[in-house]
């Protein structure tokens, strides 16, 4: 906690982000080129899904990265609520277009994968419903924070959006349980996989990958939105004196 | 149903989506870095 509290400084933050974000971002695309080799050429088709199912190499980072992407909104509004870290709304903002862009890449590549597979595009189900509900609340999260920074607020009002909308990360999670969906159940777990060893292995580059690229993102958000507090702080001083 | 076509477009999505998001976000760091 005292190395969060540490970064929590802007000058400290960019001492270290600025070194940290080409290497997480060459990494992720290091990462994400392997997966793409071995998912696409090193793996055997499905004995059901047939080719189609290549596309959980990328449908699965996009998914954790939606769900992730809001659980990293709502850590940055508690750490905001709570102990005022400069840095957590903007961590907040800068996360959430990103995370959004990952949610509607998870909705797309389903989609894609339902096609040939269901026979279906789109269905209304448990799991598709509550993903395409988080992209809304996304959207929802991204406006209100851009009019909470215009209008000079503390960014209270969106970081108690952010934590509200933590309620639909486990029916996204859940849905495949609770309802009879169309989705197929829980195939990855904390504690193992119903996926054979030589579907999966690929999975891992491309989910440490996205992850790393996805960071690299968000930490040059990040420096942009101080940049810009930075400029705007310095025209406000300008126009005083 | 040839499935390809659609593994393919899966990929190109996402890839190019990223890209895309990476670039934007790339530019508007260096756009501010420069005001």
């Amino acid at each position: 906690m005292t190395t969060l509290h540490a970064f929590a400084n802007p000058a400290r933050f960019l001492k270290v982000a600025k070194p940290l974000t080409p290497i997480l971002f060459w990494a992720g695309v290091l990462l994400v080129a392997i997966g793409c080799w071995a998912g696409l050429t090193r793996t055997p088709p499905d004995y059901l899904q047939g080719e189609t199912v290549r596309i959980l190499y990328i449908h699965v980072p996009a998914a954790w990265l939606g769900m992730g992407g809001w659980s990293g909104i709502a850590l940055s509004s508690i750490a905001l609520l709570v102990w005022r870290h400069p840095l957590a709304g903007i961590a907040a903002r800068a996360i959430a277009p990103v995370g959004a862009a990952f949610a509607a890449l998870c909705l797309v590549t389903g989609s894609i994968w339902g096609r040939p597979t269901w026979g279906t595009w789109w269905q209304w189900d448990g799991r598709l419903t509550s993903m395409l509900l988080l992209f809304f609340v996304y959207c929802g999260y991204v406006a209100l924070a851009r009019a909470d920074a215009e209008r000079g607020g503390d960014g209270r009002i969106p970081a108690l959006f952010g934590i509200a909308g933590t309620v639909l990360l486990p029916i996204i999670r859940y849905s495949v349980v609770w309802w009879n969906t169309l989705h197929q159940g829980p195939s990855i777990g904390l504690t193992g996989s119903s996926i054979d060893g030589a579907i999966l292995w690929p999975l891992p580059f491309m989910l440490i990958g996205f992850t790393a690229i996805f960071a690299a993102i968000v930490l040059m958000r990040m420096r942009t939105l101080l940049a810009r507090a930075k400029a705007e702080a310095r025209m406000r001083r300008m126009a005083r004196a | 149903m040839n499935p390809w076509p659609f593994v393919i477009a899966a990929y190109a999505v996402t890839l190019g989506g990223t890209a895309a998001i990476a670039f934007a976000a790339w530019r508007a760091m260096r756009d501010a870095d420069k005001r």
